[in-house]
């Protein structure tokens, strides 16, 4: 099945060696880091992740939100998903890999990285997330794979592989909980220490993973004649809608809660985020656009006759990746350490390698996406002719 | 000694359960802060054969060792210069004056180091008295809690030490302490030390660092450097000994903790 990888139109090359030259570039940024340390990064003392831990969050995410497909397809037998399911699938499998990147860009010591196997620490939340992170992505070769194969010849999928689906359901919402424990279990960081975090990561997974499948779908509609189905589309943009609400709901209630209770600890950050602190506004345009954004998208998406139409639906789903995108793969992480133990607050951001090194891991994720969905809509273009 | 291959079959099992029950038991309870020590007696009992490398006679041990900071005694600013100083000199503390500096033992004006103690109508003297700060050694250090390769640990007598050689670099710990007690190496610290004292390993970039109670120094039979430095004004001992100077000192002062109610037990006091 993977030789359907190597024959493509002109345009499918030119954009592989388009991504390969990409990567080659950014990956000069890499080696860089690799030799002077993260000191080329806009980390300190004391906001001492970054970009890559939060894109590693935001990531999770988008790989855990496959169940949104899984469930109504497998567990309520919504066929209307069929065209869309492989596409989620190996839209997950490109998600994870990206993820373990990250975190791997992020070590100061990256040879050494075997040591969280050859030492486990049950007691180490990381170690839990790199177990169910190997596992989801597992998980969903062997499920993405199979089915397909299955699909090409023509016969139904091996019955060992229901068992794993069933399992893929629970395991992705594991993984999201997980990355949330990594955060909210921390006793000196009172923007992450609540206990709405991993419902919150998984509302912001379920409407901002299938936002990004969604947009890659339309786009990918534009080169090839696989269609997903005018339904499918309505479907998956419903349930963005509900997810969004309640991504923005529970963020609510943390407001609620730290503004009514009127605990420092807690109002602290949120006022650092939308007004600023101690005269330091860094983040503030950026809250902001992202709250407007936030707005823009669940106007258009909660009223049927908006969400329906295609071209306004775009314009929502763009505006939510970018809003959840501010939220979670930014100011989640750089705020969570704001203000620091002495109540003082350090401004980050990112610098140019460092932006360059994230690049160069989307590049990644993006060669495996377009050659994984390559032979999943060769496949099914084949079988359906 | 001749064993045959079901003996050995029988032995490796023994051991390897051994070995995942050992971290599995240690890594439930110690999530729960119940603390994981090793239990060498028990791994005696079933044959193991322990370690038979003798610590220093000298060495100074204890049960759980504690500072007491008498800020009081703290009066100009040379009686701080020099226990920060001798702590830089002898762990090859480099001098680096970006946002990504290192500091193991430093200072921080009353109001920064005890937030939550702040009121708007303390005299100037004490609220922007510099107070000094490090590593608490917490008792159930939430360092040790996240670290995922057991880089940064726990010692019997409570010290909370880093392995160099371990540390990946992931900065787990550094999120996971409320103290701000940890330094990460953004670069290679060795162009920033003016002398370098060989007693001491240098580190290299991309590892944690901090404060250990002078883990090196108590097991030649000394003090912590700073304790040393502070003609008095800092007090060592046994936490768990009840005859012990630090105990004395504790019960006949006043003295608080930086934020007792994250419930991580740290080891240094502040008299005030
Ligand atoms: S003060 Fe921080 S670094 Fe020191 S033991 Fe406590 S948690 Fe760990
Ligand atoms: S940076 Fe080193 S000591 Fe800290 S948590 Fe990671 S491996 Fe452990």
């Amino acid at each position: 099945m993977i030789e359907k990888a190597f024959n493509g139109s002109k345009k499918y090359w030119i954009w592989l060696i388009f991504l390969a030259a990409l990567l080659g570039f950014c990956f000069h940024f890499y080696l860089i880091q690799l030799n002077e340390g993260l000191k080329i990064t806009g980390m300190s003392r004391n906001v001492s992740w970054g970009l890559y831990i939060a894109q590693f969050t935001y990531l999770v995410g988008v790989a855990a939100s496959a169940v949104m497909l899984v469930i109504p397809y497998y567990l309520h037998h919504y066929k209307a998903f069929s065209r869309m399911m492989i596409l989620g699938e190996f839209m997950a499998i490109a998600a994870v890999t990206m993820c373990m990147l990250f975190i791997f860009v992020d070590l100061g010591q990256p040879m050494r990285v075997m040591n969280v196997i050859l030492y486990p620490q049950l007691h180490s939340v990381m170690f839990w997330d790199m177990t169910v992170l190997s596992g989801y992505l597992v998980l969903n070769l062997l499920i993405g794979w199979t089915t397909l194969e299955a699909e090409r010849k023509d016969v139904a999928p091996p019955s060992w592989v229901k068992p794993l689906i069933y399992l893929s359901v629970v395991w992705a919402i594991s993984i999201h909980t997980v990355t949330a424990f990594l955060y909210a279990g921390l006793p000196g960081r009172p923007y992450w220490l609540s206990a709405i975090m991993a419902a919150r990561f998984l509302a912001g997974a379920f409407c901002s993973g299938p936002a990004i499948l969604l947009l890659l779908v339309f786009l990918v509609q534009k080169f090839v004649k696989y269609r997903v189905g005018e339904e499918s589309i309505q479907a998956l943009s419903k349930i963005v809608a509900y997810a969004m609400s309640a991504n923005v709901f529970f963020l609510l209630l943390e407001i609620f809660t730290a503004f009514y209770s009127h605990i420092p600890d807690d109002t602290d950050v949120f006022r650092y985020l939308f007004v600023g602190l101690d005269g330091n506004t860094s983040l503030v345009p950026a809250m902001w656009v992202s709250a407007g954004l936030a707005i823009v998208s669940l106007a258009i998406l909660i009223p049927p006759q908006l969400r329906n139409n295609k071209k306004l639906l775009t314009v929502a789903l763009i505006a939510l990746v970018v809003s959840t995108w501010i939220d979670k793969g930014f100011s989640l992480i750089a705020a969570g350490f704001v203000p620091n133990p002495f109540g003082r607050v350090t401004t980050y951001l990112p610098t140019f390698p460092e932006i360059m090194i994230v690049l160069g891991v989307y590049t990644i994720g993006l060669l495996i996406l377009t050659i994984l969905w390559k032979v999943a809509v060769s496949v099914k273009e084949k079988t359906a002719a | 000694m001749d064993i045959d291959k079901r003996q050995f079959l029988k032995i490796l099992g023994i051991s390897s359960a051994l070995w995942v029950g050992s971290r599995f038991a240690g890594g439930i309870s110690s999530l729960f802060g119940i603390g994981d020590k090793f239990d060498t007696k028990a791994l005696a009992d079933a044959g193991f054969e322990i370690s038979k490398t003798l610590p220093d006679p000298k060495a100074l041990t204890a049960k759980q060792w504690a500072i007491a900071i008498d800020i009081r005694q703290f009066k100009t600013a040379d009686d701080y210069k020099k226990c920060i100083m001798v702590c830089d000199k002898i762990h090859n503390i480099p001098d680096i004056s970006t946002k990504q500096d290192i500091k193991w033992i430093w200072e921080e004006p009353y109001n920064a180091a005890f937030p939550e103690q702040h009121n708007n109508y303390m005299g100037g003297q004490l609220k922007d008295k510099p107070v000094i700060l490090m590593c608490n050694q917490c008792e159930f250090p939430p360092c040790v809690r996240v670290c995922p390769t057991g880089a940064t640990f726990k010692r019997q007598d409570g010290i909370v030490m880093m392995d160099y050689h371990r540390c990946i670099g992931c900065r787990y710990c550094m999120a996971g302490c409320p103290y701000g007690s940890r330094s990460f190496n953004f670069q290679d610290p060795r162009p920033f030390l003016k002398k370098i004292d060989p007693e001491y390993p240098t580190r290299t970039k991309g590892v944690v660092e901090k404060c250990d109670f002078c883990a090196e120094r108590l097991d030649k039979g000394l003090m912590p450097a700073c304790v040393e430095a502070s003609n008095g004004a800092m007090v060592f001992g046994d936490l768990r000994d009840p005859g012990s100077d630090i105990r004395k000192i504790l019960s006949s002062n006043f003295s608080i903790r930086r934020k007792p109610e994250l419930g991580t037990q740290p080891n240094v006091f502040y008299l005030i």
